[in-house]
Order: structure tokens, then sequence, then C-alpha cells
């Protein structure tokens, strides 16, 4: 189980890493890919190591400088697409903690410390798997991808970047540097399920609420990992939560509403039938769990 | 099929670097696929470093980095240049067991052996954070690593009984491992 | 000193801990090549052609080879034989020849100067398959004639055990019930992946192998069979394994390729499995889907059980042959008085990987099989499970009980002394009727929490033979040599401590060899749980010898009588008279004078042990599982285990600890976790670790493990019945009983593992509402 031959770049600085993904973006000799990112390498190595991913350079963006860490700014989290899991899990800024505290709280859902403390944040968003943590995040929370290209940056919405089981809209010659929370959840969780505890989730659910001051919802998002080739919202079971008294009663039947609207593909670790029966219990409770958040007034 | 990569003439295909391996620097030029697992074992034919499954599940390869646990069937050694990388032949010292090796005799934590070096390492970074860690923390820990052999309490119980036994000899850890906020 | 019996910490901790353990892939030679197999992408076709040019003239290569670069294609032959069977037509060749039957099989081997060579080479080797149907399951094609087997069925081989007018019984019981079940395919999956080293040395004319574990002295009679050499002229040596669990170190393809290209290229070959290709052409196991039936009387009492099972045996018949078949059969009716009985197994060839024996092969199933049908049986009868295995179970009075079946050509005599007692003090050292109270609230309340026990009966210690050397050398120092091989298990603690035992001497200074095939003419491996109880009596024996001989020699050399003599500290000193002592170094160097030669001693200080054994010996426990379903998930968390386990005696109870709670792991794996499955194509679906999934840490509980010494084993001196399976036997029975307890289930769990998605369905199934 080792990788198929492969060029290796390790450039210096953001910019130089665009030109050399551009150089050989377009290159394709044979069962070759052109140039691949590497980061911390948690995702795309196994890859390598089985030779489904047969790329003919790696550009190494490990170590180009001022793309890793989290900070808040005029309310909004900036998170360089080098921080990694790790340091999102031990952040110690109280303005990540009171503004964005679901971002820290997922990070113990990712994979094992070992993985944590080699991958990316950025890494994870661009390998768009569709049961990544940080991937349902993205989507949950309308987060903004900026990504650097041969003519500068431009700013992708997370609804649009995610296009399928492995696939962004990321261009070959493009590199993600940062992400950004602009939507402040205010009562926020997520749930997921796995066959092994602490294991890699079957299906993956995220809610963010906000009550007004009699209990009803005012706003309500949801987001759903491992039901598609991507991480999806479920319109119509937010739509049902607006207006709604928060509690059981009206999560369970968002719950039904967002698992009749979902077509899961099905694998080794679920079927079709199961990932939707998963998707409507996860809903609940990543429902009751946001809720919770607001203290027992809420 | 795939071709001949050696004929592109544009792509680096061997790369110097240095790595200091328990203390040791080492300057390797290497093939970039060449995972830090297997440099180690076949470079540096430091061979208590376990593969279990290359594809980073099983932890065998689990290696310390920086200070930091990490699969080391999942880390290029080109990604690991300049990078001070700890193993299990850095544990004891003139072939005498360190106090988590011990542990590990004594309480059965190991059938086998072949798991043993990455759990070895993995507890050697979790009780460097957190020296009184306690069992459910130590549980959590573990579960990153896989075992066949032995059901994982003897794995446990050592750890456990290492802590424990670290935490009488320095009573400041409890506080810290109470203040470590996760 | 007494060491037998206690936790006496292993003597192959240090070298591991400190990561200079010798496994297989640690051996290096000079100049070696790596050898890398090419398999089946597809699960069954016609093989047209394979083109080798462009891996021949890839980097680094040395060779190509296929079928066709064999003069004789061996296939491999069978090690565990059931008389009566013909499974020749079935049998693996070492390359595929004419068709390859399921994905991984292996077709063509490259050798390169590197790992990583090795493997660029092989993705450049070309295969023209023509794709035939595949057959997955067991049952629906068994009597459809195949290409691939030229024109013969795939069903290889029918086991039928049986005594009793049984037909008779059920026509005429007013109870029956019956019983179809599913037990999923799982395999021992070691974590180290198999390997092998093999290097020629020109000058002596040998070859020497690393890497064979398991049943080395076999794996080398029928390699100089195949490749036409004398067995002295192979020397099979000794590594550290990472696990072996029943499927490392049967002889496969790969065991012959390594040794056959290294005779052939006068260079060293080394192959190092990957995991993937572990999971794939390693044995897998337990597939079987059965109809059992139970008949009883209106009082519970059971008068007669009958199964019809269909074994998935995968690609070929491997080096077991029959045997999980017939241990499925022949250990059946478990520790119940039973008097009318037939189990039938088809053993079916599929285009899915081969299968062979996985710790507890066959009783693992069956008892899963056999319990879950019990507790069925119950709640038909009205009847509290407890109760109606207490009104079958043997007791004092019947036990020991010879059944009327033949098992590996030996009479099945159990050899226990109160299954009944066994039973209650079991559950009354779990707690069981405070789990069931406990259970019973829960539920009461809205949650989901179930009980559910296994009875268990093991074998263990299966003959004919094994044999030993015992030697102390003109230092003092002392060595064993034994047929057992290590597999992580602490064999060679506890034969030092057998001997250390007979020579009164720390445990730590005994050298031990284990199936060294130049220190030790014959030797018989570790499986079935017998490396202990054969072997470890053969180690006794020898030791035994070895004082005996020292007393002789002493006693001439002090001038006393051999019966004023006691060893003390491998010293022989007189009672009553300090001073007057001599060490087993003086004996050793005596020994050699001609004084001790013309009294017809043997040079030097040597004893020799064989012990040979008619009969098993049968373990016998309780396994008892408490379980909380999450009815959202599926998800089922295991609250709370026990085992209780009769092993005839402990030698190292450190060790049996470790061997039922790294049992436990396995069992619990194949009860909730593991499963091989395969699409309709026939392509595996479980080609990583993080597909096939083995309980991590989180996912295993505390077990409560109480070890009973009541009923030493009759027929071993040491009295031990065995420890190595009997944490993995009774799993998937407890644990299926304890979900069907939590969902209330009238009928069946229906098929192990119970995944979350096999027990979301059987929420749904039964009405939904928790």
């Amino acid at each position: 189980m080792k990788p198929a031959k492969f060029g290796y770049f390790r450039p210096e600085t953001a910019e130089e890493a665009v030109a050399l993904l551009g150089a050989h973006a377009g290159a394709q000799d044979g069962a070759q890919d052109g140039a691949r990112v590497l980061a911390g390498g948690q995702s795309l190595v196994p890859l390598l190591n089985r030779r489904l991913v047969r790329p003919r350079a790696l550009v190494d963006v490990t170590r180009l400088p001022g793309l890793r860490g989290l900070a808040v700014t005029e309310d909004t989290l900036r998170i360089g697409a080098l921080t990694r899991h790790a340091d999102i899990e031990t952040v110690t800024d109280p303005a990540v903690h009171t503004g964005f505290p679901i971002l820290p709280e997922s990070a113990r859902w990712v994979a094992f410390p070992p993985i944590r403390s080699r991958g990316t944040f950025g890494g994870s968003i661009a390998h768009a798997d569709p049961c990544s943590e940080w991937c349902l995040l993205a989507v949950l929370l309308d987060a903004q991808l900026i990504a650097l290209g041969p003519a500068g940056t431009r700013v992708l919405d997370a609804a649009g970047f995610f296009t399928g089981r492995h696939r962004t809209a990321l261009a070959p010659d493009e590199l993600l540097v940062e992400v950004r929370f602009a939507h402040r959840p205010v009562l926020a969780a997520l749930a997921e399920y796995s066959i092994r505890q602490r294991d890699y989730a079957v299906v993956a659910a995220a809610a963010a609420i906000r009550l007004d001051r009699w209990g009803a919802i005012a706003e309500a998002r949801i987001a759903l990992g491992g039901v598609a080739d991507r991480p999806v919202r479920v319109p119509n079971a937010e739509k049902a939560l607006l207006g709604a008294v928060a509690g059981a009663e009206a999560f369970e039947f968002a719950a039904r509403v967002a698992a009749e609207d979902l077509e899961p593909p099905a694998d080794v670790h679920g079927s079709a039938e199961y990932r939707r029966e998963l998707a409507s219990t996860l809903v609940a409770r990543a429902l009751r769990q946001a809720q919770a958040k607001g203290g027992p007034q809420a | 099929m795939t071709p001949d990569i050696t004929a592109f003439d544009d792509v680096p295909m061997s790369i110097t670097v240095t790595i200091t391996v328990n203390g040791e620097r080492h300057e390797l030029v290497l093939d970039p696929r060449r995972s830090l697992a297997d440099v180690l074992r076949r470079e540096l034919r430091l061979l208590g470093t376990h593969q279990g499954c290359e594809q980073g599940v099983c932890g065998a390869c689990t290696v310390l980095v920086d200070g930091d646990p990490v699969r080391g069937c999942l880390l290029l050694a080109v990604q690991a240049d300049g990078a001070r990388v700890e193993t299990v032949e850095s544990l004891g010292r003139d072939g005498e067991l360190d106090e988590l090796q011990r542990a590990f005799t004594e309480n059965h934590g190991l059938q086998c052996g072949f798991c043993t070096p990455g759990f070895l390492m993995l507890a050697t970074a979790l009780l460097r954070d957190e020296p009184g860690a306690d069992r459910e923390r130590i549980t959590e820990c573990v579960s990153a690593n896989l075992c066949r052999c032995t059901g994982y309490k003897g794995i446990v119980d050592s750890i456990d009984s290492a802590a424990r036994s670290a935490a009488r000899s320095t009573p400041r850890s409890a506080a810290r491992s109470a203040s470590h906020g996760r | 000193m007494t060491v037998l019996g206690k936790p006496v910490r292993r003597l192959e901790d240090r070298r591991l801990l400190l990561g200079r353990g010798r496994f297989h892939d640690d051996v290096s030679r000079p100049a070696q090549l790596w050898l890398r197999v090419i398999r089946s992408p597809v699960a069954h076709a016609r093989i047209r052609g394979i083109d080798t040019a462009a891996a021949l003239a890839s980097p680094g290569v040395a060779g190509v080879y296929t079928a066709a670069d064999f003069p004789v294609l061996p296939r491999i032959p069978v090690r565990q034989v059931v008389p009566g069977l013909d499974l020749d037509p079935y049998l693996q060749p070492v390359l595929a020849t004419g068709f390859v039957r399921y994905v991984g099989d292996p077709v063509a081997v490259v050798l390169a100067e590197d790992p990583y060579l090795a493997e660029d080479a092989a993705d450049l080797v070309g295969l023209d398959l023509r794709e035939l149907p595949v057959t997955l399951d067991a049952r629906e094609a068994a009597e459809l004639p195949q290409e691939s087997w030229g024109g013969r069925t795939p069903k290889a081989a029918v086991v039928e055990i049986g005594y009793g007018d049984v037909d008779r019984v059920f026509e005429t019981a007013p109870r029956v019930v019956r019983v179809p079940l599913k037990v999923g395919r799982h395999g021992g999956t070691p974590l180290e992946p198999r390997g092998l080293v093999a290097d020629y040395d020109e000058v002596t004319d040998r070859m020497t192998i690393w890497g064979a574990t398991k049943v080395p002295h076999w794996n080398r009679r029928v390699l100089a069979q195949l490749l036409g050499i004398a067995e002295h002229r192979i020397h099979m040596t000794e590594t550290d394994a990472g696990g072996g669990f029943g499927v490392r170190g049967e002889l496969y393809p790969e065991d012959i390729l390594v040794p056959y290209l290294c005779l052939r290229t006068r260079r060293a070959v080394k192959w190092s499995e990957d995991r993937t290709e572990h999971l794939l052409a390693a044995n897998h196991s337990r597939e079987q889907e059965h109809t059992i039936e139970l008949a009883f009387d209106e009082e519970g009492h059971l008068l007669g059980l009958r199964d019809e099972v269909w074994q998935n045996n995968g690609g070929y018949i491997r080096t077991h042959g029959a045997a999980v078949g017939m241990l499925t059969a022949t250990m059946m009716p478990g520790p119940y008085r039973l008097p009318a009985y037939r189990t039938r197994v088809h053993v079916v060839t599929t285009n899915k990987s081969p299968t062979g024996t996985y710790r507890a092969p066959g009783r693992y199933e069956v008892t899963f099989v056999r319990e879950h049908a019990l507790d069925i049986a119950a709640g038909e009868l009205g009847m509290d499970p407890v109760d109606l295995r207490r009104r079958n179970l043997l007791d004092h009075r019947e036990l020991p009980h010879t059944r009327p079946i033949v098992i590996y050509e030996t009479p099945m005599v159990l050899d226990g002394k109160d299954y009944l007692e066994h039973f209650d003090k079991s559950l009354a050292a779990a707690g069981y009727r405070a789990w069931r109270e406990e259970a019973r609230a829960a539920r009461e309340a809205g949650r989901l929490i179930g009980t559910g026990c296994a009875f268990f009966v093991e074998k263990a210690g299966l003959g004919p033979h094994d044999s030993a050397i015992v030697e102390v050398d003109t230092t003092g120092a002392v060595r064993v040599a034994m047929g057992g091989t290590n597999v992580g298990q602490g064999i060679e603690t506890v034969m030092a401590q057998v001997v250390a035992e007979e020579l009164d001497i720390a445990p730590e200074a005994v050298g031990v060899v284990l199936s060294d095939t130049d220190i030790l003419p014959d030797g018989a491996g570790t499986w079935a749980s017998r490396s202990t109880v054969v072997g470890g009596s053969a180690v006794q024996r020898a030791a035994e010898e070895v004082v005996g001989k020292a007393r002789r020699v002493a006693s001439d050399m002090l001038e006393v009588s051999p019966d004023d003599l006691r060893i003390e500290n491998g010293t022989f000193v007189v009672a009553g008279v300090p001073g007057k002592r001599v060490t087993l170094a003086e004996i050793v160097r005596e020994c050699f004078t001609a004084r001790q030669l013309r009294n017809g001693e043997e040079p030097g200080l040597i004893g020799r042990g064989t012990f040979v054994v008619d009969v098993m010996t049968y373990p016998y426990g309780v396994h008892c599982a408490q379980v909380e379903i999450d009815p959202g998930t599926g998800g089922v968390r295991l609250l709370r285990y026990a085992i209780g386990y009769e092993i005839g005696r402990s030698l190292n109870p450190l060790i049996v600890d470790g061997q039922l709670q790294g049992g436990l792991a396995q069992g619990i794996g194949g009860a909730l976790f593991e499963e091989f499955t395969y699409d309709a194509s026939g392509k595996p679906l479980n080609t990583t670790l993080a597909d096939y999934q083995w309980p991590r840490a989180l996912d295993v509980p505390e077990a409560m493990i109480t070890v009973f010494e009541d009923a030493p084993a009759p027929d071993n001196p040491l009295g031990v019945r065995g420890a190595g399976e009997g944490g993995t036997t009774g799993c998937g029975g407890a644990i299926a009983n304890a979900v069907r307890d939590a969902l209330g289930l009238k009928g069946s769990v229906l098929a192990l593992p119970l995944t979350p998605e096999r027990v979301k369905a059987l929420l749904r199934d039964r009405g939904g509402k928790p």
C-alpha cells in the first residue's frame, strides 16, 4: 500500500503555490491527476497510499506563512486554512467561545487526537467529504470561503462551494486560504452518529436556532451530512420551525420533514432508509441540544 | 496504465531533508512518496514503529512529531523536514523500562506487542499534557488506536496506573489536569 | 518456589516494550527482493491472458511470474482432514490457473528491489479477464454446475453428525421450535498483516524462513514435498507475530510462492502483506445460515435438536478443509442432555474470500444459534430462559458424559464436572438476577434495556501429540524447545513457568525456543487452544526427565539415596545435611564424565518429552450481557458483561484474564460491528480498517471475569483445559439474547452482527415505538 510516484514542491508563498498548481493543473499524463494541494495530509495520504489518487505532483502548503489561526474581528470569525483541528479544539480566545462556541465544541467530533494534530480546517473543507463536521458547519452558517487564484482572491459561498462528493467549486489552480463565519449562531449544536463511538459519522446533523422573547423560533437552520453527495440544508424543515414554540413537538415534526426531503446514498455503513431514519433522529437531537444551550429558561 | 513519472523533468523527485529522531539529526535524500513510518523503519532501521493499516486508522505507527502524536503512515517523511520525531526507541534508558513501560508489563497491557509502540507513544503524549488524566479520559484517548489482542482493559489499566503513580510523585499534576479545559 | 498458578509477568514484554520485538517485516536480508502479489479485481472470471511485459520493464524489477512459470502448479493440501471427504477438486492453486474465484485471488507476482517499485510494477500487469456470473449465497447456487469447477457443483462437502432417531422424535414431540438464523462473515484479522521472508544460503545449501507461525513443522513438510527438497534443507525460525487467532500461519499461496521464488532466484525474498490484501486474502470465517429446530416435552425437557446449515466457504477449500463444518456439527449439542440429534452442514464454495478457522471456530456460531433458539423456546414454552437451561444442563450425576459423536477422530467425552453447578455459580458471580431486575425496571420506565446469557462448551487440547526438549548446559543455563508458536498469547512465559516449577528456578532463567525446526524435529504448532494442554504437558514431561536424571547423577555424586535429595533453587540438597549440595551446572559437567557414561547415562543433561493424548478436554462457561438500545439509532451499548469459565487449572491468571478480555473484544466485534460484506458483483466492501470495524476502547465494557478451577482436566498432568477461546465463544449468544430481551421480541434477532441498522430494522418490525 504505497503511493504511486509523484513530484513534490514546497513553495514559500501562497502565490507561488498557486503558480505551481496552475503549472501542473492541466497536465494529465495517463492516469495521473494534475497537482494536488498537500496540507495536513490526513485525508489525502490514505487515498495516495491506496493509489486511488495519483497526482503527478504535490504542492505542500503546510509552511505557508499567515494561514494558521482563528481570530474574531468585527463579529466575523476568520479561520486560516492551515489551522489545525487541534487548534480549534484548544482555542482559548473568549471571543471564539462566546461568539462561535459550536466550532470548538465540534472539534472533538473530528477523528482522533493524532489526526487532529496534523489535519487542517481548510484541508477538510477542500476535501469536501459529505460527512465532514467542518463542511457541515460551513453550510449551516453560510460561511464564506476565500480562494486565492492567479488573478487574486475571490469569495465563494458555502452554499455553492460543495459540488459533490470530494468536489468543490475551487478551480484546479486555486488555493483555499481562509474561511469566514459572519453569522453568529445563537443556539447551535452538532449531533452525529457513528457505529463505533467517536468514529467517522454515518450521519451528522447540525442545527442553529434563534428564539424570540416568547420562546418561539425566530430563525432556524439545519444542515445534514452523510445523506447526500455533499452537506445539505433542509429548507422545508427550517421553515416548519419558524414561529413554533421550541420544544419536542416542533423538533420532531421538523425532523420528520427533514427526513422526507432526503434521498440518501447507500454504502457499507448504512442503507438509504437507515440514513433517513438517522437523519430524523439526529435533527431532533441537534435541535434539542441547541435549545438546551440557552439554559432552562430558553 | 501508469506512465513512468521519472520521464517528467519538471517535478522534483528527490528531496533532501533533515529530521531529528530521538535526539539524533539525520540528513536524508528521499523519494517524496515515502511515509515517515517507512523511512523510520527502512532508512533508519528503527523497527519499533509498526504499520498495521497504512490508512491512519489503527495507530500502530503513532510517533510524536514536535511533541504531538501523529500517524507515521499519514505523514510524508519530507513533511517532517526540520521536525523533532520521537519513537518508542526513545522510551526507557539504557535498556531499562520507563515508568509507563513498566506499568504495561505489570498490568498485562500487551499481548502480541504489535500495537504497543503506538499506544506507548499516544500515552506518553497524553501523560505529558495531562499527567493526572483519569480513567475516562485515558479510555477516550486510547480509542484513537486499535488493539486486536487485549480488549483494551490491560492498556487502560497500565496507563491509569502510570498516571496514578506519577500523580503521587508530583502532587501538582492533579490540579493541572483539573484545569485542563476540554 | 511455586510459580505455576502465579501471575508471573511475561518474559516477552521487555523486548516488545522497548521496540525490540522481531516481527517478520523487521527481518531484512542482504540483496532481498520484495514480492508483490497481483490479485484478481473481479470475483469470478476466466483468465484469457496476462500481459507482464510492461511490468518486467519497470524499474527495479527482477521478475514477474504467473501460473505458466511453474513447471507443476501445486494446489495447497488440506491439513485438517475429515475422513471420508474428498476435497481435492476444490483446493486453491498457488497462482490462479484458468479462472479466478474471488476478488484477491493471486494471479501473478512481481519481484523487485524495493516495495514501492514492486507495487509500481504490479500496477502494470495487464489482466484480460472474461467475467462469469458470481455466486455469493451458499444456498442459492449450491447445486448448479460451474465452469470454473470443471462442471462440478460448488458444494464441496456435506458434513453430517448425529445420533438417535431424531426425525421420529420431531414427529412425535409435543413442542417444536424452529428458528432460522444467520451468522455474519467475520475474521481474525490480526493487527500485523501476514508476511514471510525466505533466504537461501549457497554454502550450506539451505533455506531459512521467517514468519511461519501456527504450524511451522507441518508447513515445512508440505513445502519440502512441493519443492522436492529434503525437509532438513528448510529451516523455519521463530519470530514475534502480531496476533494469530487461527488465521495467521496456515499455508497460504504466498507461503509457497516466497520460498519457491527464493530457491528459483537464489536470493532472499520478502513479502509483507498490506492491510487491504489481508482483508481480501487471509481467511475469513463464520458465515453460516442455520435452521435449527428444538423438540421439547411439555415440561421443557429437550427431546431432540436438528439443524440444517449452509456454510459459505468462499472461493476455495483451504488447509482447514471442512473443519469448521465438522466443528459446527459436533459442538452444536453443547452442555445439554440431548437424546436425539442431527446437524447437517453443507459446505459450499462461493465467490467471496476463502474461509478457515477463527478463534472458537464452529463454537461461536453454534453457541449463538443454540442459545438464541433456547431463549425463543423459553418464550414459547412459557418458561424463564434460566430455568429452561437449568432443566436441561448435564449435572454431576451424568458427567463425565460420552456423546455418541466422533470429533477429530476421537470420541467426544465431555470431561466436565457439573454444568448445572457451574451455571448457577457463574450467574451468581455476575449478579445476573439483579441485572435482570434492573433491566425489567428500566424497561418499565421506557428504556430499552435487556439481559441475556449463553452457556457454551469449548474444546481444547487436540492431540494426538506434542514434543519438547529441556536441556541444561554446563553453565547451568536452562532452555526448553517446544512445538508451540508465539502468536502473542504469552506461551513463552507459560512454558518457562512449567520448566521453572520442576527445576525450582525463576521463570526468567528459562530460555524458550518455539517451533524452531532445527532445534526440535517435530512440533504440532499453536492452534485450537492446544499449546498449554498438549505442548505444556510435553514440556513438563521433559523437565521431569531432566530432574530425574539430575537426581540420579546427584545421588551418585553426593553418595546419598535419590530419595534423600530435594531440588531447591536449581540445586540438589540433602535433607538435614547442610552444605551437602550440588548445582545443576555441576551435575551437567558430571554428565559428560566417562564415569557417568559408563553408568549408561547419555552425555549432557537433556530431557525429551512427548505427550500423546487420545481425547480432547472440554472447558465450559457462561457469558452474561446487559445491553441498552438507542431507539433513535439502533445502537447497542453494552452496559454490563460477565464471563464465568471453568478452565481446570490456571497456570498464569494474568495471562488467562488477558486471553478472556481479548477474546471478548473479538466476540463483541462479531456480535455488533464486524462483517465482511459484498456488492452484487462480488466486490468486497470492507477493504480497510475504517470499513471493517474492530471495537475500539470505548466500545468494550469492563467485563467481570470469574475463572473457575473446580474441575481439573483428567487427561493431562497439568489439569489444564485451555483458555484461548472461551472469551469469544459465548458472545454472540449472550448479546443476541440481551438485545432480544431489550426489544421484547417474540421471534429471533435474525442475524449477527447486530449492527445499528439491523437493530433499527428489528425495532421497526416490532412496531416502532419503544
